[in-house]
């Protein structure tokens, strides 16, 4: 039987949608027994969130000053001591769990898996290489802890309705002081976020400004979408960073995807597979999104997307 | 000597579009393009702009891999790096291998600042810079997009979901390469000349005590599942009312 620890991701106050899509995959463990961690200063909220998603049999409370900010090197030792009695260790593969799994791992001498998108057994994974370009089968030796990223654009989130008890444990692990939270620049934005988003319109290259790339933000609230953009738009300034789509940015998979002026490069295109359907915009009609597109619309975004706003508005 | 040790991994070029052999048994490399890993090149070009800013005095590249491997090395020498260490391994190597074997050459180098790439373009895993700071004992930043030495302290901007995190962490430590940290120089036919003159050591995984996990297996590799290609509309008006029968809007 497997019992597994998800560690929770939040921000304080809310619990993070990546857990409860790695709640859900958890469940696709035969047997799953699910206990979800939640390390903050005061994690009541957070942990009384996470025991309401069903499927959570318990959920431990692990407070402590350190744990204000999600450092890794902090993190770790504490969710390594946890891990004890688990047979396996889920993070979102979000920034958060990118940085800390790992960590984690090599702490339990265990081997990680990255990017869990299928479950076939409690060994046996499935998960995307060569930016998703090569699906690969993985078995785990047998009898080996397995530690996990969990691609949430693959899972469900398990819904609210479920009642775990909450108990607060101490975790007396020393831990370091090397490594301090400095502060975080967030674009405080009343739209949705870009990860667990139904709609989302992204801009690429053709944008050309910063000024210009208010043309997305328009359709974008017109349509109630969060805003992404391809590398190329965040490099050349014209979004923020956060707002990258693709096999090096946000994974995602809402209901409606529109590519504006965006080529379909591979690595943007990892990022949006899972999209339900996807529209392009690209005034060149040999553009490779338009391979993957379920509506393509060729013609100059200039034009169109002012257009699109009107016709939407009325 | 204040040193920065950069690991570098060999990858299928960026640029190839990699095909799934139809046995299932990986991906087609007869033949194709293999370069330094992009994140990892990134990273050079950090260390390399370090030193040149007179903040480090020597840039070590290391990489684990097959004997030809060198070629990649010397692509690391020609940037810029003073030596490479090239530890041979020929077949895969699991990250915490990997990260086990950066340990031991750390052990050896007494780097104040250890720079890899975020992630490898091959198995995309952005596992091995996190376990090595593990095994380490020392500070980890990740997904780094900006990074600023000053004294023992290091002052590191990551790109984080929420934004750019700020972190301040004691040297020595781990800085994983994102994106945006910086472009990296193209190599110029004279500096491919020079590398060839410059130290390359290499050693074995069991020269440095490190056995080669072999923890988990490949059964399959498959393509992904296609998305078919859609329909295209000539128009606005057709757009719009398209996505309304199709119930997205
Ligand atoms: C290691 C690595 C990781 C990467 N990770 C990512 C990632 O996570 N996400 C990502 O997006 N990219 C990533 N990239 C970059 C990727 O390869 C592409 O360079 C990038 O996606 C291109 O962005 P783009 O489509 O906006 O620009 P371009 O490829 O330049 O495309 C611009 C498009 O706009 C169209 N266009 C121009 N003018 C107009 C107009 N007036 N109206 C309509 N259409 C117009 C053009 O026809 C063209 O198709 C990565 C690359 C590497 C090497």
């Amino acid at each position: 039987m497997a019992k597994v620890l998800v560690v929770a991701e939040h921000d304080g106050a809310k619990l993070n949608a990546g857990t409860a899509k790695c709640v859900r995959c958890a469940l696709g463990l035969e047997g799953a027994e699910i206990t979800v961690a939640v390390f903050a200063a005061d994690g009541a909220a957070v942990a009384a969130e996470a025991a309401g998603l069903t499927g959570v049999a318990r959920v431990l409370r692990v407070d402590r000053p350190e744990n204000a900010h999600a450092l890794a090197a902090v993190l770790a030792p504490q969710v390594a001591q946890l891990a004890a009695p688990f047979s396996h260790v889920f993070g979102p593969s979000t920034t958060f769990g990118k940085d800390l799994m790992p960590r984690v791992a090599a702490l339990l001498d265990a081997p990680q898996l990255s990017d869990v998108m299928a479950v076939e057994s409690a060994s046996r994974f499935r998960r995307p290489t060569y930016a998703g370009n090569a699906i690969v089968t993985v078995e785990v030796e047998a009898g080996l802890k397995i530690v996990a990223t969990v691609r949430t654009a693959s899972f469900e989130a398990t819904p609210a309705g479920g009642a775990a008890a909450v108990e607060s444990v101490a975790v007396n692990v020393p831990l370091p002081a090397h490594t301090r939270f400095a502060g975080v620049s967030a674009a405080k934005s009343d739209r949705p976020d870009l990860q667990s988003a139904t709609r989302v319109v992204s801009g690429g290259r053709a944008l050309g400004s910063a000024e210009n790339f208010k043309l997305i933000y328009g359709l974008a609230d017109r349509l109630g979408a969060a805003v992404g953009a391809s590398r190329a738009a965040v490099d050349a300034g014209f979004a923020a960073s956060d707002l990258q789509v693709g096999q090096t940015g946000k994974i995602i998979a809402p209901e409606l995807y529109v590519a504006i002026g965006i080529s379909g490069a591979i690595q943007h295109l990892t990022g949006i597979k899972d999209a339900r359907t996807i529209v392009a915009i690209n005034k060149d009609a040999e553009a490779p999104i338009f391979e993957v597109a379920d509506v393509g619309l060729v013609g100059d975004l200039f034009a169109i997307v002012p257009e699109l706003e009107k016709l939407l508005t009325a | 000597m204040k040193r920065i040790l950069v690991c570098v991994k060999r990858v299928i070029d960026f640029n190839v579009r990699v095909r799934v052999k139809p046995d299932g048994s990986g991906v087609v490399t007869d033949g194709v393009k293999l370069s330094l890993n992009p994140f990892d090149e990134i990273a050079l070009e950090e260390a390399l702009r370090i030193k040149e800013r007179g903040e480090a005095q020597e840039v070590v590249a290391v990489t684990i891999g097959p004997a030809d491997c060198q070629q990649q090395l010397r692509t690391a020498l020609a940037m810029g790096a003073d030596r490479a260490i090239h530890v041979v391994h020929d077949g895969g190597v699991e990250p915490l291998t990997a990260a086990r074997a950066f340990l031991q050459i750390i052990g050896r180098e007494q780097p104040f600042l250890v720079l890899l790439g975020k992630q490898a373009i091959d198995d995309d895993n952005n596992q091995t810079g996190q376990m090595l700071a593990a095994l380490w004992q020392r500070p980890q930043a990740t997904f780094a997009s900006k990074l600023e030495l000053a004294g023992t302290t290091a002052c590191v901007t990551r790109e984080v979901d929420a934004g750019l995190e700020t972190l301040e962490v004691d040297l020595p430590a781990v800085v994983t390469a994102d994106l945006r940290l910086n472009e990296p120089r193209y190599v110029k036919l004279p500096d491919i000349m020079k590398a060839k003159k410059k130290p390359l050591d290499s050693v074995s995984l069991a020269d440095l005590g490190v056995v080669p996990g072999a923890r988990v297996r490949t059964v399959r590799t498959e393509p992904p599942a296609q998305r078919q290609r859609g329909i295209m509309v000539k128009d606005c008006g057709e757009l719009v009312a398209e996505l309304r029968k199709r119930g997205v809007l």
